[in-house]
């Protein structure tokens, strides 16, 4: 461990930023952005350097800690806000920073006609500082902050325009969502420390090897549920369609390459734990299989385009989680899928908010098409990203993705075939709406509203996409090269490169499998989509109609929680004023009824008083007369 | 000289004036019934004093009447101004502060 004090820059810079552009106001408005962008810079800048000195160090020192203070101490729990930049962080904080910056300068032209601009960057660096701060945090306790800091931050984001209801709402249905996952990494923290005394990466890797299945499967369990709740993995993930609400550089930059993907860093970070519980590994890749599916379905009958993004999100984020389950191996595809798919989602993403800003926001596909010919640099590099995700070689999403398929069908047994079969069945349902996306876009006929005057998008905006598209097509490549990652990542994740004895299918036809299934996507979806009407016709199949809702996802959270959750707080307030109050007004009720009795007796008549005063003194004589008897 | 006839005359002028307060209702006559119980308390005062030897019951008998002097001219005062506005020096008609 070697100890840097430049790790504490990275999170004290954006959040330095964010206070000031928030506390600044107007004053702030003219530079705001530029100064949000250049600090973000500066953060990608500090890493790179950082990671150059990992570089420049061997083994065990590679791995750097900064202790900033200790934060609590109180009887046996001692935590310290310290900071560990290891192997595995370090791919988070140049993926955020980096791709973080490309869309701080894309947004500089894409908000240039909101007058809050200034807030908008300034949740933009808080969103960076809280991010790093997740990604940094040497301790279960320090990444929880980060993790409410990035809720937060997608919070104010998805209702940045929450001047419309409906994108309030869809901020609270993410926030709300969000909650649910984190009360899981809660209860993950404190079985933690019940069973550990600790809650540091570190001391819980030490205690995990004693420990007993149990705990570790509930620790596994709970934390796949925190996963699942900001991944919008199953049964968590409705709130990711209704968050496209929020300014498109917005959901490239959380809902796409970073934020969404924290489920997959705390999954990979803990890997001692799911190692160690083969349950939980078991529950992690179910929950993988299922969302990409899932997914990839919801996908192929969205119209709105950043909501089919968002499905494909989704089931991309579901390979990552399928493969982090699937032991030391997996981990590092997991997080090199995470990566490529930081790159050309966000590209798409930004492609997608390039198309918007040209067609007067309109979101929805069929009022699309030929847009290829009046935008060709946002056409070029949405392509690129799309063959990238489509995993044509030598794209990156050949190598990340083909390595997930194969290490699924190597997992061995009926379970292999089953998770294998369904990555495969994934990559064709992807090619499938990935294709219907572009057919709808960009070729075609034109499909447009009469004032729709589509343009190519400025500089700022087509330079980041530029760049994020030389990352779809190299990423791949340069990280699977000498299996660079993997060698990378081996001493966080524990792989011992002892290597599977017996492959259930050599990569070669894993590969072949995959591309011929991606053609047959491919090629249904040209079939199907010749011509494309402009009103969703509704005369379409059960499963179209299931995949515009979602998959009922919506309607059954509504039936299952949301409605028995209201009549729960209903009794609950019917108990509390019938029970609770009632005792209370049955005091003051009993009082007035007496009272009320009693007052009989103020009748005014004087002489009555007199009588009851003499009565009064021959009781009391009597009873002194009684007493001394 | 028999202690206990004081004492009778004492008890019975004092029930004399509670059952005057109690069954009478013109005012005057309450107040005199007032008086008779006092002036029985005096009497009793008085006896004691003569029997014990000392002078604090003959004392007491004098705050007694100070009193009742004091008593008289507010009640009275009292009685005519009700008469004044009412007409009326029946206790029961002035019965307003019920409730």
């Amino acid at each position: 461990m070697t100890t840097s004090t430049n790790l504490v820059y990275l999170i004290a810079l954006p959040l330095f930023s964010a206070a000031a552009l928030l506390l600044l106001g107007r004053i702030a408005d003219k530079w705001g952005h530029i100064f949000a962008t250049l600090i973000s810079a500066t953060v990608f800048v500090i890493g790179a350097i950082e990671f150059f000195a990992m570089q420049g160090r061997t083994g065990e020192s590679r791995a750097a800690t900064q202790k900033i203070f200790e934060w609590i101490s109180v009887g046996t729990l001692h935590v310290d806000a310290s900071l560990l930049l290891d192997q595995l962080s370090i791919c988070f904080v140049l993926l955020i920073s980096g791709v973080g910056t490309l869309i701080h300068i894309y947004s500089i032209a894409y908000m240039s006609h909101d007058h809050d601009r200034r807030r908008f960057f300034a949740y933009l660096n808080l969103f960076i500082a809280a991010m790093l701060l997740l990604v940094l945090g040497d301790s279960y306790l320090n990444l929880y902050v980060g993790w409410e800091g990035v809720g937060l931050a997608s919070y104010l984001l998805i209702g940045f325009w929450n001047q419309k209801p409906a994108y309030a709402t869809a901020a609270k249905k993410a926030f709300v969502a969000n909650r649910v996952g984190d009360v899981g990494l809660s209860l993950a923290i404190m079985i933690a420390f019940t069973q550990f005394g600790t809650v540091t990466f570190a001391g819980v890797k030490e205690s995990a090897s004693g420990a007993s299945a149990g705990a570790l499967t509930a620790i596994g369990a709970m934390l796949l549920l925190a996963a699942a709740g900001k991944s919008a993995q199953f049964p968590l993930q409705s709130w990711l369609g209704d968050a496209m609400a929020g300014p498109t550089p917005v959901s490239a930059l959380i809902h796409a390459a970073t934020m969404v993907t924290a489920g997959v860093y705390l999954i990979t970070r803990s890997n001692f734990i799911f190692d160690a519980s083969p349950m939980a590994q078991l529950m992690v890749v179910c929950v993988g299989a299922i969302t990409l599916l899932f997914g990839a379905l919801i996908g192929t009958a969205k119209d709105d385009i950043k909501k089919a993004l968002a499905a494909s999100t989704m089931s991309q984020i579901g390979y990552m989680i399928l493969a982090t389950g699937l032991g030391p191996i997996g981990y590092a595809f997991a997080i090199m899928h995470l990566l490529t798919h930081g790159f050309f989602k966000a590209g798409m993403f930004l492609g997608a908010g390039s198309v918007m800003h040209g067609m007067n926001d309109e979101v929805n596909m069929r009022r699309y098409g030929a847009i290829g010919k009046v935008m060709p640099i946002t056409a070029a590099t949405f392509g690129l990203g799309y063959l990238a995700i489509l995993g044509v070689p030598p794209f990156a999403g050949f190598y990340s993705k083909d390595k997930i398929i194969e290490t699924a069908f190597n997992a061995g047994g009926i379970k292999g075939i089953l998770l294998g079969g369904a990555t495969l069945l994934g990559a064709a349902i992807t090619a499938f709406y990935m294709t219907r996306v572009i057919v709808l876009t960009f070729t075609g006929t034109k499909r447009w509203d009469e004032n729709a005057h589509p343009h190519e998008s400025p500089f700022l905006m087509w330079a980041p996409m530029a760049v994020l598209a030389v990352g779809s097509v190299a990423s791949g490549f340069l990280l699977s090269s000498g299996s660079a990652l993997v060698n990378w990542l081996q001493p966080v994740v524990n792989e011992h490169h002892e290597h599977h004895t017996e492959e259930f299918l050599p990569p070669m036809v894993v590969s072949v499998m995959a591309l011929v299934v991606v053609a047959i996507g491919v090629a249904f979806a040209i079939l199907k989509y010749r011509t494309v009407p402009v009103v969703a016709p509704q005369e379409v199949s059960v499963f179209t109609k299931a995949a515009r809702k979602d998959l009922y996802q919506d309607s059954f959270n509504e039936a299952v929680f949301m409605r028995p959750g209201q009549k729960l707080t209903a009794g609950l307030v019917t108990t509390d004023y019938k029970v609770i109050d009632g005792l209370v007004r049955m005091v003051g009720w009993v009082i007035q009824t007496s009272s009320t009795a009693l007052r009989a007796i103020q009748n005014g008549y004087v002489r009555s008083y007199a009588l009851i005063m003499v009565l009064g003194v021959l009781a009391l004589v009597t009873a002194v007369w009684l007493v001394t008897l | 000289m028999d202690i206990a006839n004081y004492i009778y005359l004492s008890a019975l002028l004092f029930t004399i004036g509670a059952i005057g307060v109690v069954v009478r209702r013109n005012a005057i006559v309450v107040f005199m019934c007032v008086e008779l119980m006092l002036n029985a308390a005096n009497l009793a005062f008085v006896t004691f004093s003569r029997v014990h030897g000392n002078l604090s019951g003959q004392v007491a008998s004098f705050f007694t009447m100070v009193v009742a002097a004091c008593e008289v001219v507010v009640g009275l005062a009292i009685i005519v101004t009700i008469y004044r506005s009412r007409r009326s020096a029946s206790v029961d008609d002035a019965s307003l502060l019920k409730r």
